[in-house]
């Protein structure tokens, strides 16, 4: 009777960590205690508080964290608003997982990755990375560039440098907007910095960010030799069903929701340039 | 084939509807809609083009879909539906029949709509053959034979007879139903208003439409056309079109607090509005001139790309009927498709 496909689960939130000014990551689990439903890096799922609305947020925990999913949300808007007014213990409801995720036991297998991620796009890529990290022999070298507006916009921070920066094979590269007391490392926009990195071309890549970064990105990505059929991203547009049938989220005739949100770029060439 | 005499029909109403629900045209406040039948409604079978499409009864116009009761940090979600009762839709159209089609590939479709499924399924369809088609038809250009529509059961309407033909096993069993009613007969009164029918068909003004240039493969070059911009100038963005559609399939899901908790609710949205991909921080169709690009291309490219190459239009002409600046899909074939529009 029930239409699992559009009737929520109901999830309880067990831990709020506040990230950055306006990021919060949210831990979630069933009123079982156990994890709410299965998936893989990159998919999605619907996050609601009955009365205020649903919203598609990437799961930013990996698939191998066998306990709880993790949501980092940012606070811009309505719902997001309201998400971020709630406490440890409070029940929302998600339905889900939507979406194709990354193809980390297709293409990815066995290659150099790099992850390129601007300030809340480091949400879906932090659960392919962390699934690398989980499957390391399986992955060649990995380069994570990760730039925010300020070090205080760093989402993730505290495990980026506790454990990803101690991997073996595992470069990563930080980079803030502007100088800031306190902070030693790279300043300059992730485009910039990616260009002068001088990356090898033959790695596999994915990017992340507000939409005029992953445009420089890509550009920068191109000149230095790089492949758009091994370079990956995530799109975000209006959604409301999940599963491509409220219309909303089509890019030409395919729907974000359901055929993405993962694209390779060559893909997206494909498509018209609505998005 | 069986016929019964139109003064009969009202008796073949009540039967039917003594057993479940009939929904069929009906005249109410100068305006024909399905409605369910009573015996005072004024049912008109004769009624080429509804206002609305029968679409309403398997995906209506708004639905409640769940409810939540919250207390204190705990919710619990209530799953209002009850098990869909049989009912029979009566009178549909060739045109409006086959968007039933259009719905079922988007509906249907994996992960399934439950919601829609489960009327689907409770529903027998009797289809009508049209007899006297209007300039504004354009069903065979999508090729719909309006005057063998389909459905669980086929029917005709003449001056003095309902003929009618099962076609499925759900529409024999509703026949047994009802068999006293009807006497045999009728093929050769059938097949003379078929032709006669066939040939006013032939004769309408957009029966010759040419969609040629609207294949996937065309996708982007459509895309980029500069003559959207002039075609959806006068658009208001009013979104009947989308309304009167018999194949927009488009809807929004909110909430809505009541005394009784909250109702979690879908209902039709169209793709003409500005909200509609409005994010908190972006919107990807900032204009009319792509909203409008959007619905045209979802229903002559995107839709056949999805599935086999089938339009997402059955050329009921009610936006041709509706639109108040005489915009519609038609200016938009003649337009694109190569020929001039005047």
């Amino acid at each position: 009777m029930i239409n699992e496909n559009l009737i929520p689960k109901i999830g309880v939130i067990t831990d709020i960590r506040r990230d950055t000014p306006d990021v919060k990551t949210f831990r979630v689990v069933g009123t079982d205690g156990k994890k709410l439903f299965e998936h893989m890096p990159g998919q999605c799922a619907m996050v609601s508080v009955p009365g205020a609305g649903e919203c598609m947020f990437s799961i930013t925990s990996s698939p191998t964290n066998e306990e709880y999913m993790e949501f980092s949300i940012k606070k811009c808007g309505c719902v997001t608003s309201i998400i971020h007014s709630l406490e440890v213990g409070q029940q929302i409801t998600v339905r889900g997982p939507y979406g194709r995720n990354f193809p980390v036991e297709g293409e990815f297998r066995g290659k150099d990755l790099l992850f390129i991620a601007g300030g809340i796009g480091l949400a879906p890529l932090r659960s392919v990375i962390n699934y690398v990290r989980h499957y390391r022999k399986n992955y060649g070298k990995v380069v994570v560039v990760y730039g925010a507006r300020s070090k205080d916009d760093l989402v993730d921070i505290e495990e980026i440098q506790s454990e990803w920066e101690k991997e073996p094979d595992f470069k990563v590269y930080l980079t803030i907007d502007r100088p800031q007391e306190g902070w030693d490392g790279h300043v300059g926009f992730v485009p910039a910095y990616v260009s002068e990195l001088g990356l090898d071309p033959s790695m596999t890549a994915v990017l992340c960010g507000p939409p005029i970064m992953i445009k420089f990105t890509l550009a920068g990505l191109l000149q230095l030799g790089f492949d758009k059929s091994r370079v990956y991203t995530t799109l975000e547009l209006r959604m409301k069903c999940g599963i491509g049938k409220c219309g909303r989220c089509n890019v030409g005739d395919k729907f974000v929701c359901k055929d993405g949100p993962v694209f390779r770029f060559d893909e997206l060439d494909e498509l018209p340039d609505e998005y | 084939m069986l016929k019964i005499a139109k003064e009969k029909l009202g008796g073949l109403y009540g039967e039917i509807s003594a057993s479940m629900p009939l929904w069929l045209p009906v005249k109410k406040a100068g305006e024909v809609n399905y409605a369910p039948y009573k015996e005072d409604a004024e049912v008109s079978l004769e009624t080429l083009k509804t206002v609305k499409s029968p679409k309403d009864l398997f995906f209506p116009q708004s639905e409640e879909m769940m409810r939540f009761k919250t207390e204190g940090k705990n919710i619990e979600i209530i799953d209002v539906r009850t098990e869909k009762q049989p009912f029979v839709l009566f009178g549909v159209k060739g045109c409006d029949f086959r968007a039933f089609d259009v719905l079922d590939n988007v509906f249907l479709d994996e992960p399934v709509d439950t919601y829609y499924k489960e009327r689907r399924e409770a529903a027998t369809v009797v289809t009508l053959a049209c007899s006297r088609p209007e300039e504004s038809c354009f069903c065979k250009v999508f090729g719909i034979d309006a005057t063998a529509p389909g459905g669980d059961v086929t029917t005709w309407l003449d001056e003095k007879y309902l003929y009618w033909q099962p076609n499925t096993r759900k529409g024999e069993a509703l026949t047994e139903k009802v068999k006293g009613l009807f006497e045999e007969g009728g093929e050769s009164e059938v097949e003379a208003q078929r032709e006669k029918t066939k040939e006013i068909v032939d004769k309408l003004p957009f029966s010759a439409l040419n969609l040629s240039r609207f294949k996937p493969e065309n996708l982007n070059e459509l895309f980029d056309l500069p003559v959207w911009q002039s075609l959806s100038e006068a658009c208001l963005g009013c979104g009947a079109c989308t309304f009167v559609c018999p194949t927009c399939q488009c809807f929004d899901i909110r909430d809505f607090r009541t005394n009784d908790g909250i109702i979690r609710f879908r209902c039709w949205d169209s793709c003409m509005y500005s909200d509609f991909t409005q994010m908190a921080a972006a919107n990807s169709r900032t204009t009319q001139m792509q909203r409008y690009r959007q619905r045209f291309m979802h229903k002559l490219v995107y839709y056949p790309a999805r599935y086999n190459g089938v339009y997402s239009c059955v050329g009921c002409g009610r936006c041709v009927n509706k639109c108040p600046q005489h915009l519609n899909i038609v200016k938009v074939v003649k337009t694109i498709g190569g020929e001039k529009h005047d």
